[in-house]
């Protein structure tokens, strides 16, 4: 009978050390806070929970935050896939000062990043302006929030692909160039199958940051209740008002809503690595 | 499928890899392209296949000048020494993806891909293995599922790089054997890649040799081992010893004394002689040899290999005495090349 064990024998010593260090740093830094979070939503009875998450403002914002955020890391899949392909397979001129670029974004201060933002987008601005005859706005619209989350969260698609990519044996492309195979195929059949883990993680991230994301977007979406208003943005306002148990509760969905699609992203990615083997 | 490799020189960033290298390949033969690392023979596999394309030159398929069809085009089997499978994809997905992978108007049907990847794996004696991933499978497996995958388009040629170089000495003998009977089976057109000579006399039909982007010279195994045409040759294949000699009137001298070896053809002045460990004949006297003082005997498998310093710049030659000869006791041998060659001495 094999007895379910804690720990497996290891030689490598320290593990009561190591592994008390890691628990006690996870409760305080990570656990504890989040608790916190669902104790304060306790203090709410039913009926004022009830009403505070199925407001119309707060399902408009939670529409909205999600779905942005949805489609802003859909939008960095992809762009982030093909910007990674071009600085890993190409070389040239200029190729670490783009590759530093992208890691912009992860620098500035959101807020400076918001400010610019809104700045080249409203309709008088740099690219506002090529848009408003058409009567396209795209600051104070949804649609400036969903440049403001792609903005923050392409770094992290890029990398995330890139050091897989950069291990990518070419030979296995140049052997579905012997048997025939156009390039089109090989893309689609021999490259990308092994990089969707990679893809995913990079999924993961760039939407978690995005859902959370507060200080870029505030200053793009104008924060017209009901259609440009962000969740994070609501807390603020329960927060402003004093209504902490209130604030707590949207917290408290969001946290939920975000953990049910990162487990699903993990079970999707679980399933690829099994079946592609370790990236 | 013949083919022939014409005036090829391929240039990588000025530096040339090959240099107006010219080959014949009969349809059918086993063909061995052996060198050391840096010799260009990998890039010359690469010319053939498509992988890259020749500076100048060309490369004909048969009649069918091939320099600049693509790599799709011209249909050649490939296997990489690191196998290069498609990880996510089956064993039997593998060898099916050539024929997969076709237009439509020339794809076989699904099931008769199928049956093709079962009867390859039959081939490759992997039978059963069809739905496995290829990290479940071990490195010489791994390399036969490479073959099949190569085998399943119907190659015109299949071009082998290194086949064996990842795998250890055991499978690399069993598959060796191995892939000299499925060329016998199915008499394509096969050149490979190797820098283990053993490798290559055993298994080719010619060998090629090559060194520094040239082929220093074609030739079946006995050939390139009996009569090796550059003091290269020699010492690549096998093992030599090379001494520095002088051609004077036909006659080969050592100092100042004849070896009592004749050199009618070769040019006079100095020349280096080379010979074989095996190939020597000990003599008791001596009134034209070559004497030298053992510096160090060992025992290798049935016989005794000594050491010998000769002259006064201690030049140092092995020869092959029988296990309980005399000499080994000696400190000052006597011997004479049986067979050897005399190349001009270079520069």
């Amino acid at each position: 009978m094999a007895r379910i064990r804690f720990r497996q024998p290891s030689i490598l010593p320290g593990f009561g050390l190591t592994f008390g260090f890691t628990i006690f740093y996870l409760s305080l830094i990570v656990l504890i806070p989040i608790l916190g979070l669902f104790v304060k939503t306790f203090e709410l009875d039913w009926a004022s929970f009830e009403r505070i998450v199925t407001g119309p403002r707060f399902l408009a914002a939670l529409r909205l935050s999600f779905g942005a955020s949805l489609l802003a890391a859909l939008f960095n899949v992809v762009i982030g896939t093909l910007i990674a392909w071009v600085l890993v397979r190409y070389r040239f001129f200029a190729r670490r000062f783009v590759d530093a670029i992208i890691d912009l974004p992860f620098a500035l201060p959101t807020a400076v990043a918001g400010i610019a933002l809104t700045s080249l987008y409203v309709p008088q601005g740099w690219f506002g302006r090529l848009f408003a005859p058409y009567g396209i706005t795209i600051a104070y619209t949804p649609v400036g929030i969903w440049i403001a989350l792609v903005f923050i969260g392409l770094p992290f698609v890029v990398r995330t692909v890139q050091p897989v990519l950069e291990d990518f044996n070419r030979e296995v492309e140049e052997a579905a160039a012997t048997l025939g195979a156009p390039r089109r195929t090989t893309i689609a059949r021999v490259i990308l199958p092994p990089l969707l883990p990679a893809i995913l993680t990079g999924f993961s991230l760039s939407f978690a940051r995005a859902v959370g994301e507060y200080g870029s977007v505030i200053f793009i979406a104008g924060n017209i209740p009901r259609q440009t208003e962000i969740l994070p943005l609501l807390i603020v306002f329960r927060l402003e008002e004093r209504e902490y148990a209130a604030a707590a509760a949207i917290a408290t969905v969001m946290l939920l809503v975000s953990f049910l699609i990162l487990l699903a992203v993990n079970l999707i990615q679980t399933w690829s690595t099994r079946r592609f083997g370790h990236v | 499928m013949e083919l022939s490799i014409r005036n090829v020189r391929k240039e990588f960033d000025r530096f040339p890899a090959l240099e107006d290298v010219s080959l014949d390949i009969r349809s059918g033969e086993l063909i061995a392209l052996l060198g050391p690392s840096g010799s260009g023979k990998t890039t010359l596999l690469r010319l053939i296949a498509g992988l890259d394309f020749p500076t100048s030159g060309a490369i004909l398929f048969g009649d069918e000048d091939a320099s600049r069809k693509s790599v799709q085009e011209r249909n050649v089997g490939f296997v990489f020494q690191h196998y290069a499978l498609f990880r996510n994809m089956t064993v039997g997905e593998n060898i099916g993806f050539g024929l997969k992978v076709r237009p439509a108007a020339t794809r076989p049907a699904t099931a008769d891909i199928r049956r093709r990847a079962m009867e390859l794996l039959d081939l490759v004696q992997l039978a059963g293995l069809e739905n496995r991933y290829p990290n479940q499978l071990s490195g010489g497996q791994r390399q036969r599922v490479a073959l099949a995958r190569a085998l399943a388009i119907e190659p015109r040629v299949l071009l082998l790089d290194e086949p064996f170089g990842a795998l250890d000495a055991q499978v690399r003998r069993e598959l060796r054997r191995w892939l000299r009977e499925i060329h016998d089976r199915t008499g394509h057109t096969t050149v490979f890649v190797t820098h283990d000579q053993e490798e290559a006399l055993e298994l080719a039909d010619r060998v090629v040799v090559m060194s520094q982007g040239r082929v220093e010279q074609v030739g079946s195994a006995d050939e390139v081992y009996d009569r090796p045409n550059s003091p290269f040759v020699y010492s690549f294949i096998g093992e030599s010893s090379g001494l520095p000699v002088r051609v004077e009137n036909g006659e080969l001298w050592l100092e100042d004394r004849p070896i009592g070896l004749k050199a009618a053809d070769a040019p006079g002045g100095r020349a280096t002689l080379h010979f074989r460990p095996q190939d020597v004949e000990l003599l008791d006297g001596c009134g034209g040899c070559i004497a030298g003082t053992v510096s160090s005997s060992r025992r290798v498998a049935g016989t005794r290999r000594i050491e010998l310093e000769i002259g006064p710049e201690h030049h140092r030659v092995e020869i092959e005495v029988p296990i309980d000869h005399a000499a080994a006791q000696k400190s000052r041998v006597a011997f004479r090349p049986t067979r050897w060659a005399v190349f001009p001495a270079s520069a």
